[in-house]
């Protein structure tokens, strides 16, 4: 069984074909990198094996369930998580209210609404370690909002990690970071779990190589290669596009 | 921390029970009506303090309860354990089924479809002539007979009696707030894309706070029409929904408490130039734009300020 199984996916926006016929398959446990260009389709990809967008056409396998007509909730709760290109984090929530919310979030309690939330120890005891795990539980009484830019990614991060995922989709966790930054988010993506399957879109090919273990490069919507890390380093089309495209 | 919180809480209690001793049987009502436009303006802060959801009609669920309390206690019988769950049974019936529309938008939509349903209601109430009595109203609401020592027709009786309503609701509704059905609310208020990532499916949670929300307006708009002995459409009407949603945005959104004291600050202001009535909506038009542009997070926010400490 495959962690994650893309099966012939498109989509279009209107008349733009975001993405043409795509096939992925990624095992359980395994690190894989998504490049490519702007515009490329990544996020569109991403979006779609969330549940946020419905495909044009193909089928989305998660953990060997069909998912491809399922909300985005409940392939959270199929053991789904993700993080955003875009920081959208709680802005006005604390640090510790957000972890709260993610750990909430898969939890039986989630709908109770008779007793105060401060009832149920173990989402508190849950959140401060995941806190104090990934370094921040000097900041959990911050707003969110107020962090460093570099701090809310690793939230972010610690977010997408509360409710201990199977499968991770992480969207360019590095960009916008100085290199310092980039490091020790870098070095906190190595430290997640080996059984947490990890599909990673990076810009920064040196990261990306450092973290993965196959790549697989999109191009205008389509799967343009895909392979071992020497493979794709060595292949001439990716060397042609990263060349001539790309802006990082 | 909490004994301090639970002090100030039981000062105030004992403030409201010991007040009538010291009232005008005028003031008195006055203060009666402020209890009542409190629950309702908590029931709206649910929605919009909390869930974010910025109804422009929740003066459906208020009327529509005092229209059922009212009709059923005139034409039917006047049994408290008939009617007042009733009012609440179609207040909370109306919401569960408004909400199936009104949760299909968002933001400005939002507001223009609650909006729109309320003023559906509005018209029946309006044109129903036979059922409702129209633009005169339904007057002569009795009160209702308990088996109490003390007759509810008299002003203090009918005090004790609406303030136990507005204690339950304020406990129950800030028990709900922080809950994690409460706190989810707060989430999706902050960013709705990343809740339904996280698990959540946050239709549900939006749905179960809009039918709470009609619920306990709903027990605002039974006690209102035993109050007030009467019902008329424009307690339906969009004004009345949009000097809802200033209580809770005068009083601080997403406080509970700030929104009870909204109403009272509305109620009193109401009372005083009532005169001119005709420039109410003037009034409140003013009322708006000064909170905006001096206290954009209400009175509680004010207050807080001023302490230095920092929103919950
Ligand atoms: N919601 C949308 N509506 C319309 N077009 C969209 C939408 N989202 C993405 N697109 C378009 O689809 C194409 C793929 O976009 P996508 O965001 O997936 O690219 P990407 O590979 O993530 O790029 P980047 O590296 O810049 O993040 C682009 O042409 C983009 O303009
Ligand atoms: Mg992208």
């Amino acid at each position: 069984m495959m962690a994650l199984q893309i099966e012939q996916l498109s989509h279009s926006f209107g008349g733009l074909l975001a993405l043409s016929d795509v096939n992925l398959a990624v095992a359980p446990g395994e690190r894989l990198a998504i490049i490519g260009p702007n515009g490329a389709g990544k996020t569109t990809l991403f979006n779609i094996v969330t549940g946020i967008f419905r495909p044009s056409a193909g089928r989305i396998r998660l953990l060997g369930q069909d998912v491809t007509r399922l909300p985005p909730h409940r392939r959270a709760q199929l053991g789904l998580a993700r993080t955003f290109q875009i920081t959208t984090l709680f802005p006005r929530l604390t640090v510790l209210d957000s972890v709260l919310l993610a750990v909430q979030g898969l939890d039986p309690v989630r709908f109770t609404l008779h007793r105060p939330r401060e009832a149920y120890g173990h989402l508190r005891e849950r959140a401060e370690s995941l806190l104090a795990e990934w370094g921040l539980a000097d900041r959990c009484h911050a707003v969110t909002g107020r962090l460093s830019y570099g701090e809310q990614r690793q939230v972010e991060l610690i977010l997408a990690l509360a409710g201990a995922p199977k499968v991770l989709l992480l969207d360019e966790p590095t960009a916008g970071l100085s290199p310092a930054e980039t490091a020790s988010v870098a070095e906190m993506i190595r430290r997640f779990s080996r059984d947490t399957t990890i599909l990673l879109i990076e810009h920064d090919m040196d990261v990306a190589l450092e973290l993965v273990d196959r790549i697989t490069v999109l191009f205008q919507g389509r799967v343009l290669a895909e392979g071992s890390k020497d493979k794709i380093r060595s292949d001439p089309e990716v060397a042609a596009i990263y060349l001539g495209t790309d802006d990082a | 921390m909490k004994t301090r919180i639970a002090i100030r809480w039981a000062a105030a209690l004992a403030v409201l029970i010991a007040l009538p001793a010291v009232l005008s049987s005028y003031q008195l009502g006055l203060l009666t009506k402020m209890l009542i436009f409190g629950i309702f303006a908590m029931s709206l802060d649910l929605l919009l303090g909390y869930a974010g959801l910025p109804s422009l009609g929740h003066a459906a669920y208020f009327g529509v309860a005092a229209y059922t309390v009212g009709l059923l206690a005139l034409r039917v019988a006047n049994n408290f354990w008939l009617d007042f769950p009733a009012g609440l049974a179609v207040a909370t019936g109306v919401s569960a089924l408004f909400g199936l529309f009104a949760l299909r938008a968002r933001g400005s939509y939002f507001l223009m479809i609650t909006l729109a349903l309320g003023q559906v209601l509005w018209g029946i109430a309006f044109g129903w002539r036979s059922l409702t009595g129209g633009d005169d109203g339904l007057p002569s609401v009795p009160r209702p007979r308990l088996p109490l020592p003390w007759p509810l027709t008299d002003g203090g009786p009918f005090y004790y009696f609406v303030l136990a309503f507005f204690v339950i609701s304020i406990l129950a509704l800030s028990v709900i707030v922080r809950s994690p059905f409460g706190r989810a609310l707060v989430g999706i208020r902050e960013s709705e894309r990343r809740m339904e990532v996280l698990g959540y499916d946050v239709w549900r949670y939006k749905y179960v706070a809009f039918v709470l929300a009609g619920l306990f307006a709903g027990v605002a708009g039974n006690l209102f029409v035993y109050f007030n002995g009467f019902v008329s459409p424009s307690y339906l009407n969009i004004v009345f929904s949009a000097a809802a949603l200033l209580m809770v945005i005068l009083g601080g959104a997403g406080t509970l408490v700030g929104p009870a004291l909204g109403a009272a600050v509305i109620v009193f202001l109401e009372n005083v130039i009532s005169a001119y009535m005709e420039r109410w909506v003037l009034v409140l038009g003013v009322i708006y734009v000064l909170v905006t542009l001096f206290a954009p997070s209400g009175l509680v926010g004010l207050v807080r300020q001023r302490l230095g400490s920092h929103p919950a």
